[in-house]
């Protein structure tokens, strides 16, 4: 690729205590492609996008986005300069209806500036904004479900409204933490079109997964972190025939499966 | 509840009524009927309130209205911080005393009129307490309750022995309300147009912000907003709400002083938000206005009042932990029935 990096990492290294859960990984995201992370539990993945994103402090490294420092700067302005996350552990706002939940975002200084959404405020009521976005992201519009209690929906529609708080914000970038995980087969299926239409509107993706088949089909370029370090980088099937990656994931049955299928 | 027999097993069940569920929109405007379901309890309060002064038997019960109503800004204060901004604060003493003390140098060094002093100690008390309470917006848990406390104890303490703003004498001298007809409808207009005005904010746009902000502030930052600055103007409406308290008590007693710090004014809002019901917005004030009075009848009894009191509070607790005003708006809005399992 010889564009300019949309994100670009240097040598980022968090220690907690003693323990390194990143050590000096270095990565370039591109404008427009899908890069996907994967590495065994617990292998600093979400440690990983926590530092990007700003939630956690690096020990040391930098982190430019589209030619920025933004390494030591706060979560908010970070999301605000176009860098959103979604969390794997989905983190809605329980009390409020699912089509509430994005007047939070809509309402946020970003969301105001890009005006994408019909301003999302004084041009539009963020109500209906809130609901545009929620069909996009495979809310049915006549249904009850985008009217219901973020605290009683299943999990396949938070981490869909995870996605949709990011989108209100007229992201250039989104990381994905782990959308794929705690979705039935079915879930993830409808959920991958999803995907992949982001990418078309040309937002860039950078996607920590577990499941490996769903990220393969979507993925550009693939990292593989273990124990902190990233071992590995390359096109998925690059990936899938490295040695030093099937070692990090021996025994892991989904590797295996994944591997016969490719 | 009960097992009739050894088996059968009953439960409640609740529905909301048809009324209620035609009143939820637009369709509220059918007929009168539903027009008068919605507007009944608003204009019982409404009116309630207003008839208030007209209605007490003696200039002493007069002025517990006014103070009455002093105490229910502090508890809708607490209320919305508490329970939308999620910030429990123990500062009702805090702001009392810094928009009182504000007031009262105005009124006394540059001779301005109550109608001058209160919203420039409201606005100007209100700045103070933010920035005195900034420090400590970007913690979460328990941090904000021991600084909200801490302050009035410290501020009492250094007026004191620092002998500023009259020492332990206090401010004399500060100008009084026209008369007490002024003095009472000014505090209970006051007190309903801050009611329907903080139920309004908490269901705009920026209300949904600091209940979002309650809920889950790691998702408020990672929608590229700043946290501390919306906890920050979630601080600056409640402590305006307290001055403004505050302004108008030292108007009705003609006088500030160290006992504005009390730590009554921290109490009793918190006491009235249990006994009125968390997160109702007028469920404290309801609470109010029954603490406040009751309390005042109780000091016949000299110093079992505090026992009495007690009393009241536990039963409360123990029987009714939801607050009136949820059990209220239940039966308004539910019917009940018992239901085999």
């Amino acid at each position: 690729m010889n564009a300019e990096p949309i994100l670009d990492v240097r040598e980022a290294t968090k220690a907690f205590g003693g323990i390194l859960a990143l050590n000096r990984v270095s990565f370039k995201v591109y404008p427009g492609e899908i890069l996907g992370v994967i590495g065994p539990n617990g292998s600093g993945k979400t440690t990983l996008v926590n530092c990007i994103t700003g939630f956690i402090r690096m020990t040391s490294g930098k982190v430019f986005f589209k030619g920025k420092d933004i390494t030591r700067k706060p979560a908010h302005k970070i999301a605000d300069l176009g860098l959103t996350r979604t969390f794997q552990i989905m983190r809605p706002y329980y009390s409020l209806p699912a089509y509430k939940n994005l007047v939070i975002p809509l309402f946020s200084p970003r969301a105001r500036r890009t005006g994408g959404w019909r301003g999302g405020g004084r041009l539009g009521d963020r109500d209906t904004v809130g609901i545009d976005i929620l069909e996009e992201i495979g809310f049915e519009r006549d249904s009850f479900v985008p009217y219901k209690l973020a605290s009683s929906l299943p999990t396949g529609y938070l981490k869909r409204l995870e996605l949709a708080r990011c989108l209100a914000l007229k992201p250039e970038m989104i990381i994905c933490d782990e959308v794929f995980s705690g979705l039935s087969m079915s879930e993830i299926a409808s959920m991958v079109p999803i995907i992949e239409r982001l990418k078309m509107d040309g937002i860039t993706l950078m996607m920590i997964e577990h499941r490996l088949r769903e990220l393969f089909r979507v993925a550009n370029r693939v990292i593989v972190l273990n124990f902190g370090e990233k071992i590995m980088e390359g096109s998925p099937e690059e990936v899938l025939a490295d040695e030093k990656v099937k070692e990090a994931y021996f025994g892991s049955e989904e590797v295996e499966e994944v591997m016969s299928h490719a | 509840m009960e097992a009739s027999g050894n088996t059968e097993q009953r439960r409640k069940e609740r529905l909301d009524r048809g009324i209620k569920v035609r009143t939820d929109s637009i369709y509220a405007l059918m007929s009168m009927k539903e027009i008068l379901y919605l507007l009944a309890p608003r204009l019982v309060l409404i009116c309630g309130v207003l008839i208030l002064p007209v209605a007490m038997p003696s200039m002493y019960w007069q002025r517990v209205v006014s103070i009455v109503c002093i105490y229910a800004l502090l508890a809708l204060s607490f209320d919305f911080l508490a329970h939308f901004v999620g910030l429990v604060s123990l500062g009702g003493a805090f702001f009392i005393g810094v928009g009182g003390y504000i007031a009262a140098i105005i009124n006394t060094h540059f001779g301005l009129p109550p109608i001058v002093t209160i919203p420039a100690a409201t606005i100007l008390g209100a700045a103070i307490c933010t920035i005195l309470l900034l420090p400590c917006l970007p913690l979460r848990g328990v941090y904000f309750a021991i600084v909200t406390l801490m302050y009035p104890l410290a501020l009492a303490r250094i007026i004191e022995a620092l002998d500023i703003f009259g020492g332990t004498d206090g401010i004399m001298g500060v100008a009084s309300f026209a008369n007490r007809w002024v003095e009472q409808y000014f505090m209970v207009i006051i007190l309903l147009a801050f009611l329907f005005a903080m139920r309004r904010l908490v269901n705009e746009d920026l209300g949904l912000v600091f209940r979002a902000v309650k809920d889950n502030d790691q998702a408020v930052r990672a929608s590229g907003m700043n946290v501390t600055l919306f906890k920050a103007i979630g601080v600056f409406i409640a402590s305006a709400m307290g001055c403004l308290g505050g302004a108008c008590l030292v108007h009705i007693y003609m006088w500030a002083g160290i006992s504005q710090f009390a730590l009554d004014f921290s109490i009793l809002p918190i006491a009235a938000t249990v006994i009125g019901g968390a997160g109702t917005l007028v469920g404290p004030i309801l609470g109010c206005f029954i603490l406040v009075p009751v309390s005042e009848l109780l000091r016949a009894f000299g110093t079992l009042r505090i026992v009495f009191y007690s009393l009241i509070l536990v039963g409360f607790i123990v029987f009714r932990s939801e607050g009136l005003m949820v059990y209220g708006q239940r039966k308004y809005h539910q019917f009940e029935r018992w239901v085999r399992v």
